[in-house]
C-alpha cells in the first residue's frame, strides 16, 4: 500500500521568502520477462548470480540484443505521460565500478525514446516531462566490513549480477514542482500510472522505483538557483522530507551569505538530513558515444498507435469517472484511495446495479481495504444496502453493521441481515418524539444550542442515540434539531 | 605431401565427403607440417591436436554411416585467438586474459562445426588485434613462412602464416583496418574482409565494434568463397548482423570479368613501393585483357581514412577494453583498494600498443575534445562513404594495393608507430564504409616476396568482388 499525498496545501511553500524549484528523476524497473539485452530472467529476489549469462557479465565477445518488450513498455509509459515517441539511439556511459560489468552502462543519451510529455497532479498543477529513456541497471554490491556499507575501507565486496542488465526507464520531469506535497503527489501519481499501464510494479521498498530530486531555491521571479541532486530517497514520505530539508538548508546558506555548490547529496533517513556525496568537480567524464553494437530504434507509427490504443483507462480518467458518479471532487481522499486500490470500477458497478455511488464510495473506502481489485461482495449486494440507506430504511450506523457482516461472509442480502438483526427503520414520528424528549430533558443544552453553541448539539444527539440504542441516524437527528431551532 | 593428396579446402571436403580420403589422414598431414615448422614460425598460441583428432574420428564415422558432415567436411581450420571457443583459452595474445576460458562458442565457430570443419588451433595476433605485424603479441611474434626474418603482417598474422605454411587448409581472421588483407598480401594467400554485418561478430572479442569483421584466409579464391558462405548469414545474437541469407558466391566464380567496369583511383594516396605499384598496373592490364573495362574514378577523401580511423578505432577500443578490470575474469594484480587493483591489473596486463590506443581513444572522447576529434572523425567517415558511393556509380569494383610494401623485417617498424600505421593506408577505407574488400596474391615483388592486389566492391557485392579476384588468380604472373 503506497502513501497518498492528500494534503490540501499543495499550492505554496515558502521559507523566509524563498521558494523551492524541484525536478524529479525517477528510475523504474520495467516488468519484462527478460533483461534489456539478454535472455536471462528479470526477476527480483533470486539466489545471487543465477540470472546471468555472457551478455550480463560483459564477457569478451558477448553482444547486446535489444528486448522488444522493454521498448514497448517504455512506449506505454511514455504515451501514458502524453510524451512523443521518437526515433532513438543508445549510447555508452563509460565509468569503472565493480558492479558495472562492461565498465560502461548502455543508456539512451541525446536521443531518448520519449520526450515532451506531462503529468497532471490530482487537483493541482501540471508537471512537464522532459524525457523518458531506456537504460540498463547495474549489479548490486554489498561491502563487508568498514563503515557505512561503503566500498571505501571495506574488507571485501560481494557482487550480485542478477540485477545487471535489468531494463530501467528514467523519467525526468521539468523543474515545475514548487512544494513538497507536489513532489509527493507527483511520485504517487506516476507510480499509479506505471502500475496501471503494466510498465512496472513500481515498488519503492524493493527498489523497482527510485527517486532522485534536483532541488534549488530562489526568490520568486528570480533566475533558477544552483541545484543539488538528492539521492537515496526511498519512500514517498522521504521525498517530501528530503526536499523540505534540502530547500531549507540552501536558504540558510544563502542567508548566511554563502553560495550553493552544485553537488550530489545523500538523504539520510535516520538523521533527516542530506550529506555531500560528491561535488560537480569530482564528477566522472562519462565519454558518451553512440553504442556501436546496437542499431537505431525507430518504432513505426503503426506500432505506436497500436500501443496507444492498448492503454488502459488511466488513474486520472478513472478518478474523473468516479467523481462524476459520486458528485465528489476528483481529488477527494476517498476517490484517491479507492482508485489507488483499483476499486473504482467496482464502485461504478455498484452504482450501475442501482446503488448509491456516494454511499458505496464511503463503504468501499472504509471497509474494503483488505479486498483487492475485485471485491468478493457482489456489487448488487452493496447496491441494495446503499438503497436501504438512502431510502431511510437503515441508519448509517445500522448500515455499517450490516456491511460488516456482508464483508465477513463475502456477500448477502442486506434487507434479510437487517431484519435478522432486528433493525427496523425508525419512522420519522418516532425519531421526532425522541428528539423532543431529549430537548425537554436538557433545557440548558437546548438553550446553548439555540444561542449558537455548536458543542451543545453533541449532548442532545447523544441522548437520542442512547434512547434509540444506537439505531437512530445521526444525520437525521441533527437535521431535526436544526429544524426545531429554526421554527 | 604427395601430389595426389588434397590441399585445398574444396578438394579435402570433396574427398572426405566421398570417403576417398579420411579426415584423420588430412588432419595428420597438417599436424605433421606443424611439428616440422611451427617452432620457426609460431603461428599458433595453442594447437588443439587432441580435440582435432577426436573431431576427425567423428567426421569419418559420420561418412562411414552415410551422413554428410557438411561442405567443409574434414577441413582443418585455424582460428584467430580473439574468437571465443567454449572451454578453450581465448587470449587475444594478451596477458590480461590469462587463464580465461569462454563459457560459449562464437557464432562462426558454431557454424564451422555445423559445416564439418575441424578447428586445429588458435592463432597468434597483435594484442587485441592492434598492430600490422603480429609483433605486439604477449607471446612473441609470428614469422613469415616465405622468409622467417620477416613479419607475416598483422594483426591476423598467425592465421595468414598458418595457411601459407600449410598448417591449416583455411583460417579465420578479423579485420578492423586491414588485419586480414594486409597479412594475406604479405604471406601470399587470399584474405577477405566481408561486408560489415555479413558475418556475425558474436563471440569475436571486440577491438572497434563498428569496424570489426571476421573473414577467411585461404590458398585460393574458391576456398575463401567456400568458407565465407559457411560463416555468413543473419545471427539473432548480433544486432548489427544483416538480415539476409548467407552469401552466394561460388556459383558465380567462373563467370569472368567481361564487361565489368574496374575502377582505378586516380587520386589514391601515394606510398606504394615501385614493385607493388608495378604489380597493380599489371593487374589492370590483365583484367582489360580478360574483357573488363578500366575506368578512372576519384575518391578524394580516401587519404583522410587513416586519420579518422586512428580516432574512431581507439575511441571504441578504450570503451571495449574497459571491462578488463580484474574483477570478474582473467588477470588480476592484488592491491589495497579497488582503484589501485584496476590500475595495477591494467598496467601489468596490457602491452604498450594497447595502452597507447586506450589513451588516444579516451582523449578523443573526453569532454571538450569530443567534437574536435571523435565527432569530426565521424564526419570524415560519412564523407569517405559518400565518395565511394560516387565512385561506384562509374565502376563495379576498384583495385588498389593491399599493402604498400612486401613483408618487412621484424623490428623494422616497432619503434615508430606512425610507420606501422601507414601499412593500413589502402585497407582502412573499406572498414570505415563497411564495404567488402579482399586481397588476392598477384605475382611477387622485391626479394621474390608475395604481392597482394586488393579488390574493393560496394556493400553485399561480394560475388562481383570474388569474380574479379578469381580472374586475377587465374592470370597471375608465375
Amino acid at each position: 500500500m503506497s502513501e497518498i499525498a492528500t494534503d490540501a496545501d499543495v499550492e505554496t511553500w515558502t521559507f523566509r521568502g524563498y521558494e523551492m524549484v524541484v525536478g524529479l528523476e525517477v528510475h523504474v524497473e520495467l516488468a519484462t520477462r527478460t533483461k534489456l539485452f539478454s535472455a536471462s530472467p528479470n526477476r527480483f529476489g533470486d539466489e545471487p548470480n543465477t540470472n546471468i549469462d555472457p551478455v550480463t557479465l560483459g564477457l569478451p565477445g558477448a553482444l547486446p540484443v535489444l528486448n522488444r518488450q522493454a521498448v514497448e513498455l517504455a512506449m506505454r509509459l511514455g504515451l501514458a505521460l502524453d510524451c512523443k515517441v521518437q526515433r532513438s539511439t543508445f549510447a555508452r556511459k563509460n565509468y569503472f565500478y565493480p558492479d558495472m560489468p562492461k565498465a560502461y552502462q548502455i543508456s539512451q543519451y541525446d536521443e531518448p525514446i520519449c520526450i515532451d510529455g506531462w503529468l497532471d497532479l490530482p487537483g493541482s498543477i501540471r508537471v512537464g516531462i522532459e524525457r523518458a529513456h531506456l537504460e540498463e541497471d547495474t549489479g548490486k554490491s554489498t561491502h563487508v566490513g568498514g563503515t557505512g556499507g561503503r566500498i571505501h575501507g571495506s574488507d571485501f565486496s560481494l557482487i550480485d549480477f542478477n540485477r545487471a542488465g535489468v531494463p530501467l526507464v528514467e523519467i525526468v520531469s521539468r523543474p515545475d514542482i514548487r512544494t513538497p506535497d507536489q513532489a509527493k503527489a507527483y511520485v504517487s501519481e506516476l507510480r499509479a500510472i506505471l502500475v496501471a499501464v503494466g510498465a512496472s510494479d513500481a515498488k519503492m521498498e524493493e527498489g523497482s522505483m527510485r527517486v532522485d530530486a534536483n532541488v534549488s531555491v530562489r526568490l520568486p521571479g528570480a533566475e533558477f538557483g544552483t541545484r543539488c541532486e538528492i539521492k537515496n530517497v526511498n519512500s514517498v514520505r522521504s521525498v517530501g522530507r528530503a526536499i523540505e530539508y534540502e530547500a531549507q538548508r540552501q536558504v540558510g546558506m544563502l542567508e548566511a551569505g554563502e553560495s550553493i555548490r552544485q553537488e550530489t547529496r545523500h538523504w539520510d533517513e535516520t538523521d533527516g538530513r542530506t550529506h555531500t556525496l560528491r561535488s560537480k568537480e569530482d564528477a566522472d567524464d562519462y565519454r558518451y558515444f553512440q553504442e556501436p553494437d546496437l542499431v537505431v530504434v525507430d518504432p513505426d507509427p503503426e506500432w505506436i498507435e497500436r500501443v496507444r490504443w492498448s492503454l488502459p483507462v488511466l488513474p486520472a480518467a478513472r478518478r474523473a469517472r468516479l467523481a462524476a458518479a459520486t458528485g465528489q471532487p476528483a481529488d477527494a481522499e476517498a476517490i484517491l484511495v479507492v482508485t489507488d486500490r483499483d476499486q473504482d470500477t467496482y464502485v461504478v458497478a455498484v452504482a450501475e446495479a442501482g446503488g448509491d455511488a456516494g454511499r458505496a464510495l464511503v463503504h468501499v473506502k472504509e471497509a474494503f481495504a483488505e479486498q483487492g481489485e475485485r471485491p468478493t461482495v457482489p456489487a448488487a449486494d452493496l447496491a441494495k444496502l446503499t438503497r436501504l440507506e438512502v431510502d431511510g430504511k437503515l441508519t448509517a450506523t445500522q448500515a455499517k453493521q450490516v456491511l460488516a457482516e456482508i464483508v465477513a461472509t463475502g456477500g448477502g442480502d442486506a434487507e434479510a441481515i437487517a431484519a435478522a438483526k432486528g433493525f427496523e427503520a425508525m419512522d420519522t414520528s418516532e425519531l421526532e418524539s425522541m428528539v423532543d424528549a431529549a430537548i425537554a430533558a436538557q433545557p440548558e443544552a437546548w438553550a446553548k444550542f439555540c444561542a449558537g453553541e455548536g458543542k451543545a448539539m453533541g449532548a442532545l444527539v447523544g441522548a437520542v442515540m442512547k434512547a434509540s440504542k444506537g439505531q437512530a441516524d445521526g444525520k437525521a437527528v441533527t437535521a431535526l434539531l436544526e429544524q426545531r431551532r429554526a421554527t | 605431401m604427395s601430389d595426389e593428396f588434397p590441399t585445398s579446402a574444396a578438394d579435402i571436403a570433396w574427398n572426405v565427403r566421398n570417403n576417398i580420403t579420411s579426415a584423420a589422414d588430412v588432419l595428420e598431414r597438417h599436424l605433421a607440417a606443424i611439428d616440422e615448422r611451427e617452432g620457426d614460425i609460431h603461428a599458433f598460441n595453442l594447437v588443439l591436436a587432441d580435440e582435432a583428432r577426436t573431431r576427425a574420428v567423428e567426421i569419418d564415422e559420420a561418412v562411414s554411416v552415410g551422413r554428410d558432415p557438411g561442405p567443409l567436411a574434414g577441413v582443418p581450420i585455424a582460428l584467430k585467438d580473439n574468437m571465443c571457443t567454449r572451454g578453450i583459452p581465448t587470449t587475444c595474445s594478451s596477458k590480461i586474459l590469462d587463464g580465461w576460458r569462454p563459457p560459449y562458442d562464437a557464432t562462426v565457430v558454431t557454424k564451422l562445426r555445423e559445416a564439418g570443419a575441424i578447428v586445429i588451433g588458435k592463432t597468434n595476433l597483435d594484442e587485441f588485434a592492434m598492430g600490422s605485424s603480429t609483433e605486439n603479441s604477449a607471446f612473441g611474434p609470428t614469422r613469415n613462412p616465405h622468409d622467417t626474418t620477416r613479419v607475416p603482417g598483422g594483426s591476423s598474422g598467425g592465421s595468414a602464416a598458418a595457411v601459407a605454411a600449410g598448417f591449416a587448409a583455411v583460417s579465420l581472421g578479423s579485420d578492423t583496418g586491414g588485419s586480414i588483407r594486409q597479412p594475406a598480401a604479405l604471406c601470399g594467400v587470399v584474405g577477405v574482409k566481408p561486408t560489415y554485418g555479413a558475418v556475425s561478430r558474436y563471440g569475436l572479442v571486440a577491438f572497434a565494434s563498428s569496424l570489426d569483421q571476421i573473414g577467411p584466409f585461404a590458398h585460393d579464391v574458391a576456398d575463401a568463397a567456400l568458407v565465407l558462405e559457411a560463416i555468413s548469414g543473419h545471427d539473432e545474437m548480433d544486432s548489427t548482423s544483416i538480415r539476409q541469407a548467407p552469401l552466394d558466391i561460388t556459383r558465380q566464380l567462373e563467370m569472368g570479368v567481361a564487361g565489368l567496369r574496374v575502377g582505378r583511383i586516380t587520386d589514391l594516396p601515394e606510398g606504394a613501393s615501385p614493385d607493388v605499384a608495378a604489380r597493380l598496373d599489371e593487374a589492370f592490364d590483365t583484367l582489360r585483357d580478360a574483357g573488363a573495362e578500366i575506368v578512372d574514378v576519384k575518391v578524394p577523401a580516401f587519404g583522410y581514412g587513416l586519420t579518422a580511423y586512428y580516432l574512431i578505432a581507439p575511441a571504441e577500443a578504450s570503451s571495449n577494453l574497459a571491462r578488463y578490470d580484474g574483477v570478474r575474469f582473467g588477470h588480476r594484480i592484488e592491491a589495497p583498494d579497488t582503484n589501485a587493483m584496476y590500475m595495477a591489473t591494467r598496467t601489468d596486463g596490457f602491452g604498450a600498443e594497447v595502452k597507447r590506443r586506450i589513451m588516444l581513444g579516451t582523449y578523443a572522447l573526453s569532454a571538450g575534445y569530443y567534437d574536435a576529434y571523435y565527432g569530426r572523425a565521424l564526419k570524415v567517415r560519412r564523407r569517405i562513404a559518400a565518395d565511394f558511393a560516387t565512385a561506384y556509380e562509374r565502376a563495379d569494383v576498384l583495385l588498389t594495393p593491399a599493402s604498400p610494401t612486401v613483408a618487412f623485417h621484424l623490428g623494422d617498424k616497432t619503434s615508430d608507430p606512425m610507420s606501422m600505421y601507414l601499412c593500413d593506408t589502402y585497407t582502412i577505407p573499406s572498414n570505415l564504409t563497411g564495404d567488402p574488400a579482399m586481397s588476392v596474391p598477384f605475382g611477387t615483388g622485391d626479394d621474390g616476396l608475395p604481392v597482394g592486389v586488393q579488390v574493393l566492391a560496394p556493400a553485399l557485392e561480394e560475388s562481383r568482388m570474388f569474380r574479379t579476384a578469381a580472374e586475377l588468380e587465374r592470370r597471375a604472373p608465375r
